[in-house]
């Protein structure tokens, strides 16, 4: 084996800092990326606070209208695409191949590409406070403000680039997702007895396999107006801006469901097992989430109602968009019928998910009050709309990931959380949540416009906005109580159990923390929630899968790499160079391109093995 | 990538495909939509352009033609190749990828000419024709050149003598989308070439491309074929229907 | 699971069932060449009127289904890749439609 003629040779089981960096191992890549989403999500979260600070009284001057601009576009692009993604794609990583009783997923490498390459695109986005300024045109970037003309400066260069690098990792991870869903099962693990949360990771794989080249394309027509002069959203030129709005939300729409259907998933896998009962419906559940994924490519113009569309389109997608509720509410009948009669425990994985059904349902009506677009367009630029959106995105997604946090906690560390903690911890979120976004229905349907940096004392608008702000610091602590009662876990929590909730699904079959080959033995699936039932059959009492040491060795796991990282440099390189200099760009590609050959020649497993053909 | 990474080949799947097949075909699924929304977007801004050279202006579709059946020359060539491969013909593997990277250079060829001639279009017409129906609107629009005296207009340059007629993105919105979707699939040809040509000399290490290892070329080839069908579709939409006026 | 038809294909064993001659290859190049040569053809000959879009339309769907069929192997491949390609195409098609509609086209 002499392929990889380059001289860095292959690291070697390495270990400390190294071995993070190196690693392809999926579990290892999914407390990457759990841990820098967290702190991103702080990070956006510390926008808001500033925000909310700025709100709460009119005509203050905390921060500037400029900065304002910056802190309401980095907060929503943060959030959504480098806090509430990628801490779905942690589970994804840490949960999926362990449920359906795999050793890792399809393509180790790519998983480990698509971790740098989420992080380049963070440290693309980030880094714009300290190189001129960051993004100001909202999170959505509408044209034309968004063009040369009237933004000048790099903030939206790096938007784009930013968007652009993490588009790359999103992909990367669907494919990988779908492939390992659909052919790394475990013998007699047919489709429908996939647990929910592999179900619902497939169906947003598909999502953004599909909708992510649509954004990538808008962005690259933004990008060539800026950067040579194209005319793609230039009125003067004869453009139509509206096509941004139509390319964005043909995205953006099916992005929705991207972030809520793993929120869905996570919730599915909770409720049961706090319930001892099997998903009520779960064919049904499966079909609904089908019905979402295909439906959310119908609805896109319902957040254009107010660009005049015309009569004829605005009630074609009011009719998608109050159609798409009725999966949705099929889905919260399941949950509350899952729960019906079971014997409930009320731990703090539990309370989140009820909390989601409860605060998602609010969103999910308010969303259908907004479906109409005579309605919307009252409604439409408004707090309602900013109500709305945190209702169904911090309510429903942040709640259930948080639920997925304390659920998979004991799986992940190896050890128990405070329980307490975990339900103080509850209360506080729920309660600042509810709080802080509650008082924005009423400022929004009293004509409070969104992304203003500051309102007239006379519109009426200070209470609820001083209300909102205390709700923001009350939701701060509550995310302050949740850091300590993970980290405090994490530190010193006493030792998990393999099972500790007597659950359903396969990742409880093996040792907290698993070890690194997860199942010694592939096990074989009769039925759904497999585990649970091989629990209660009588023949053979099930044994948690042990972690001793000499019971790996025969198992050939991949091994790691440096050549992911590297072509991921490559493209952080390239999109600066983008930016900044096309010779950098050269620099950038090439790095990549050194990555790619390398990786392809290098064998997934040892060189020695790999050139036995 | 194309090579080496075949541990997944002998692997027991799911659904008995292999693993990096099913990958390219997500991935060829993906890249419809970046396609659609390219061709979505210069559809859209279709006959919407202010001023500047039109498509019955500049593309020249008996050239294009020739262009195109290279490209679909290509395919056959290349799917030749994979059959060749899986019959244990390695020269005739050879010979068949080797050609069919030929053509897509061709093609890029053709592509590198055709740009280079729109972006130095020149209006040319004779004045005894404006008004007669037989010119573009644009060449109607320099009407105003023909003078007492002037007999034809040939070229529009300002006085440093460049040319003001000339096609590039940032002409027009139909340089700006033309240009773009058919940039972007002129590199996605580029990829493919690279692609054929490392396989191709990769194939002269022993035992690094043989039928057993089939799979690496069958992913190229789908790559390949796929940025034909891209063609056919872009050959018609944008060129002959470009060309077409009641489109 | 790896014995299957499917697998036993990818290792070429049976691929004399799977896939079709060189001449089969090249009798579908002869067909796309003469497609093309039409589709061109019909374009200079006047008098078809707005006629001329579908026709051009369905030769040039023709083609790319040759392609895809024949080439890309999909006639005789699993129906997994077909719908994978098959739903993206499918979607690509909608997109364009719809955004067409959307801004007046038609």
């Amino acid at each position: 084996m002499t392929m990889p003629s380059l001289a860095i040779p292959r690291p070697v089981h390495p270990t400390g800092v190294w071995g993070w960096v190196t690693t392809i191992d999926h579990k290892r890549i999914g407390i990457l990326y759990g841990v820098t989403a967290f702190v991103l999500f702080v990070i956006g979260g510390v926008e808001a606070l500033v925000m909310r600070a700025q709100l709460v009284q009119a005509e203050l001057d905390v921060v500037s209208p400029e900065m304002f601009n910056q802190l309401f576009t980095m907060h929503g692009t943060t959030m959504i695409f480098l806090a509430i993604m990628p801490m779905g794609a942690a589970f994804f990583n840490y949960v999926i191949p362990l449920q359906i009783g795999a050793r890792d997923v399809a393509f180790p490498r790519l998983n480990a590409f698509s971790y740098w390459t989420f992080l380049a695109g963070a440290i693309m986005l980030n880094g714009s406070w300290f190189l001129g300024g960051a993004p100001n045109a909202g999170w959505f970037g509408y044209a034309p403000i968004t063009g040369a003309a009237y933004n000048p400066g790099h903030g939206i260069d790096f938007w784009i680039m930013s968007l652009q690098i993490l588009g790359i990792a999103s992909l990367a991870a669907a494919f990988n997702f779908i492939v390992t869903i659909l052919n790394m099962r475990a013998p007699g693990m047919t489709l429908m007895r996939m647990p929910l949360f592999t179900w619902m990771t497939l169906i947003t794989a598909f999502l953004l396999v599909l909708a992510f080249p649509v954004i990538t394309v808008a962005l690259i027509e933004l990008m060539f107006d800026r950067f040579f002069g194209t005319n793609f959203f230039v009125p003067g030129a004869g453009a139509n801006p509206i096509l941004w709005q139509h390319l964005f939300w043909v995205f953006g729409h099916p992005e929705v469901y991207i972030l809520i259907l793993p929120a869905m998933g996570i919730v599915s896998e909770v409720l049961p097992t706090f319930s001892k009962k099997p998903l009520f419906g779960y064919p049904v559940v499966v079909l609904s989430g089908l019905i979402i994924g295909f439906m959310g490519w119908m609805v896109w113009s319902h957040h254009m109602f107010t660009v005049g569309l015309g009569p004829i389109a605005n009630s074609v997608f009011t009719i998608t968009t109050m159609a798409i509720a009725v999966p949705t509410g099929i889905k919260i009948f399941n949950w509350l019928g899952t729960m019906w009669k079971g014997s409930i425990t009320f731990s703090t994985p539990m309370l989140f998910s009820l909390g989601f059904i409860t605060v998602f349902t609010i969103g999910g009506i308010s969303g259908v009050m907004h479906s109409q677009a005579a309605s919307d367009a009252q409604q439409q630029d408004t707090y309602f709309i900013v109500a709305h959106i945190h209702y169904v995105l911090f309510g429903g997604s942040i709640f259930a990931l948080i639920a997925g946090i304390y659920y998979w906690f004991p799986k992940f560390t190896g050890r128990m959380y405070d329980e307490l903690g975990g339900k103080i911890t509850f209360w506080l979120v729920f309660a600042g949540m509810n709080l802080t976004f509650f008082p924005m229905h009423f400022t929004g349907l009293d004509g409070m416009p969104r992304r203003i940096y500051t309102y007239d004392s006379a519109m009426g608008w200070e209470f609820w906005n001083l209300t909102s702000t205390a709700g923001a610091a009350l939701l701060a602590v509550g995310i302050a109580a949740l850091i300590y009662n993970v980290v405090s876990g994490w530190v010193r929590g006493k030792q998990a159990p393999g099972d500790p909730w007597d659950a359903r699904t396969l990742e409880w079959s093996m040792s907290s923390p698993p070890p690194e080959y997860n199942f010694a033995e592939i096990p074989t699936v009769t039925e759904v929630d497999d585990w649970w039932a091989s629990k209660r059959r009588k023949d053979a009492a099930p044994v948690i899968a042990g972690a001793s040491e000499d019971e790996g060795h025969s198992i050939h796991l991949p091994q790691p790499s440096y050549w992911p990282l590297v072509v991921s440099v490559g493209l952080l390189i390239g999109g600066y160079g983008l930016i900044y200099h096309y010779a950098v760009a050269a620099i950038g590609l090439a790095v990549s391109m050194v990555g790619v050959y390398a990786w392809s020649f290098e064998p997934v497993n040892d060189p020695d093995e790999g050139s036995g053909h | 990538m194309a090579t080496a990474a075949h541990g997944g080949e002998h692997e027991a799947t799911t659904t008995g495909l292999n693993h990096r097949k099913m990958l390219m075909w997500a991935f060829l699924g993906s890249d419809c939509m970046f396609f659609g929304s390219l061709i979505a977007t210069y559809l859209v801004y279709k006959g919407k352009s202010k001023g500047g050279p039109q498509p019955i202006d500049v593309f020249d579709i008996p050239v294009t033609s020739v262009s195109t059946f290279v490209l679909l020359m290509s395919s056959m060539s290349m799917v030749l190749a994979y059959s060749a491969l899986t019959r244990g013909s390695l020269k005739g593997f050879r010979i068949w990828i080797a050609s069919t990277a030929i053509m897509g250079m061709t093609f890029l060829a053709f592509q590198v000419f055709e740009f280079n001639d729109f972006v130095n279009y020149e209006v040319h017409f004779k004045c005894e024709e404006v008004g007669t129906g037989s010119l573009t609107e644009f060449e109607e629009s320099f009407s105003d050149r023909c003078v007492d005296g002037v007999d034809e207009v040939d070229g529009i340059h300002d006085s440093e003598g460049n040319n003001l007629t000339g096609l590039t993105p940032k002409t027009n919105l139909f340089g700006t989308t033309f240009f773009t979707l058919t940039g972007f699939h002129g590199a996605h040809v580029t990829l493919g070439v690279i692609w054929l040509l490392s396989i191709f000399f990769y194939s002269f290490r022993r035992g690094r491309v043989t039928p057993e290892r089939h799979l690496d070329v069958d992913l190229a080839a789908l790559y390949w074929h796929f940025v034909d069908v891209v063609w056919i579709v872009i050959f018609t939409v944008v060129y002959l229907f470009g060309v077409f006026e009641g489109f | 699971m790896s014995e299957d038809t499917q697998a036993a294909m990818q290792h070429g064993e049976r691929k004399e069932a799977a896939h079709p001659s060189p001449l089969t290859y090249v009798a579908v190049a002869m067909t796309l060449a003469v497609i093309t040569a039409i589709e061109v053809g019909i374009f200079y000959i006047t008098g078809l009127g707005h006629a001329i879009i579908p026709v051009l339309v369905i030769l040039s769907a023709g083609k790319f289904a040759l392609v895809a069929m024949f080439y890309m192997h999909l006639r005789y491949d699993a129906r997994l890749f077909s719908a994978f390609f098959a739903g993206g195409l499918a979607l690509a098609a909608a997109l364009v439609f719809a955004l067409m509609w959307l801004s007046g086209f038609f």
